[in-house]
């Protein structure tokens, strides 16, 4: 999924009023159920979430949903997980288009039949952004450890006949990213409507997979360079988002607009989250929607209101002054590279811990050359370190 | 873009949504992962724009609703940005 979304106009907003009540939980981002079918080395899911408790049911994320819209949340994403492994997301859908939600529906496509994706629009579903893990069916299948190639092809089609605004979202990282063209092509072909190269930012599974993953810097330009050029000589028929993987910048993402500023995540337990990485975070305790009201979460709790304003930075960011602009980047990439969720991300050239960043991407330039051919090959899969696929067993594993 | 005639009808673009938020005191623009929060000319703008009013009819309705004269030149200013953007097709 879109680990930005794009919000200007309440960014300016939410920017303006820290020191005030804080606005609205413009987007609220549902993960609905941990379960999947794919198994794919990059997934934002925290690595431990065969840790995680029951399921909430349909009356219990009813309730979620009428909450979050009284307090003013409009953009509403289902994800996962899988959220198709749910079968009350008919259900689910209807009552939040009913409250008025702009639907955006978050899927790797299994499970997305026709008759599965008719309901949708009839309860009121209003975009799907399919994911696929790279141009080709050897690599795809590779990357997410199924054979879901030809399934997905098939989705997208189903998703432009019943004409769904369709995003294509690809997860670009070390063993794809030189196929950005073979990509953009794929998604022409299949009339996305907009298409999300995002590299990978390095959290739950892709933080386990990270020397795997991380790109050298000039496959990065190589894969600026093509999407330069294939928005050229398409005209710009399709929006492309190209997400710069923030390792290889000097100054942070203004990570979520800040935590608490306008996004809201629950898990598939319940648990209230300020970006879906945020449970890594120590210090906070997060409030379960079963217990609390929205209303409480969003205006009341610690979790919430820790990071909000600039009270909670060190240096070199509180006296920083783009701190108003960045926030102090993320606070789960602090946490993970220095210990200290307080800290300037290291991705700022200004931090003291600068240099855990470059000395990644470092690494990276050394590691072999991976899938540098012109045809996707699962040769280029690492040999000296496995892959560590998104799994329960592994999961387990990582966690017991 | 400068070519935009008073008879076109202007509709909300594919893919957009338009709706009043209550908490926002605003018109938004919804699409997919993304929210545009309209001021309140721009609102008032593209809530007319249903695909049947031509421009000139728009352009009568606002200048009634606000009783006021010569919008005309902000009203097709304002077309053709949000047309650029794909916020409007043109009927």
């Amino acid at each position: 999924m879109s680990a930005v979304p794009d919000m200007d106009a309440a960014r300016t907003d939410a920017a303006r009023s820290d020191a005030a009540r804080p606005g609205p939980p413009l987007w609220l981002l549902l993960e609905l159920t941990y379960r999947c079918p794919l198994h794919c080395a990059f997934c934002y899911n925290p690595a431990d979430f065969a840790r995680s408790g029951t399921e909430l049911d349909t009356g219990e994320w009813i309730k979620v949903l009428r909450e979050a819209r009284a307090l003013g949340a409009v953009q509403l994403g289902l994800s996962g997980g899988e959220p198709l492994a749910r079968d009350d997301l008919e259900t689910l859908v209807a009552e939040a288009h009913a409250l008025g939600f702009y639907i955006n529906l978050i899927t790797s496509g299994v499970g997305l039949n026709e008759p599965r994706i008719r309901a949708l629009k009839e309860a009121g579903l209003d975009h799907i952004q399919l994911s696929f893990q790279d141009s080709s069916r050897q690599m795809n299948d590779f990357l997410s450890s199924t054979r879901t190639f030809e399934l997905k092809s098939k989705v997208a089609a189903l998703i432009k006949k019943y004409e769904y605004p369709m995003v294509l979202n690809v997860v670009l990282h070390r063993l794809n990213i030189d196929h950005v063209q073979e990509i953009l092509e794929m998604a022409h072909r299949m009339g996305a409507d907009y298409v999300e190269l995002a590299n990978t930012q390095f959290y739950g599974w892709a933080w386990h997979n990270r020397e795997q993953l991380m790109p050298s810097r000039a496959q990065v330009e190589r894969a600026e360079e093509a999407t330069r050029r294939f928005r050229e000589r398409t005209d710009h028929a399709m929006r492309i988002f190209f997400v710069v993987p923030d390792y290889f910048e000097r100054r942070p993402k203004p990570c979520m607009n800040g935590l608490g500023s306008i996004f809201l995540t629950v898990t598939p337990d319940g648990t209230a989250l300020p970006c879906h990485a945020a449970r890594m975070l120590p210090g906070l305790s997060f409030p379960n929607v079963k217990s609390s009201s929205l209303e409480h979460v969003w205006f009341e709790s610690q979790a919430f209101n820790h990071f909000r304003g600039y009270e909670w930075m060190k240096e070199p960011c509180r006296s920083c002054p783009e701190k108003t602009r960045d926030f102090g980047g993320c606070r789960c990439q602090a946490y993970l590279l220095t210990g200290d969720a307080a800290n300037a991300d290291p991705v700022c050239d200004l931090s003291p811990h600068h240099h855990l960043v470059t000395e990644a991407t470092a690494r990276a330039e050394q590691a072999p050359a991976a899938a540098g051919q012109s045809h996707p090959s699962a040769d280029a899969k690492p040999v000296e370190k496995p892959l560590i696929f998104r799994s329960p067993a592994n999961s387990s594993n990582l966690f017991p | 873009m400068s070519e935009l005639s008073g008879a076109e009808r202007p509709g909300i673009g594919r893919g957009f949504r338009l709706q009043w938020e209550a908490a926002q005191n605003a018109f938004v623009l919804l699409y997919p992962e993304g929210m545009i929060k309209l001021n309140a000319s721009a609102g008032e703008i593209l809530k007319r724009c249903d695909g049947a009013a031509t421009i000139d009819e728009i352009t009568a309705s606002l200048e009634q609703a606000f009783s006021t004269r010569g919008l005309k030149s902000d009203v097709l200013a304002f077309v053709a940005m949000a047309h650029e953007k794909h916020w409007v097709a043109l009927q």
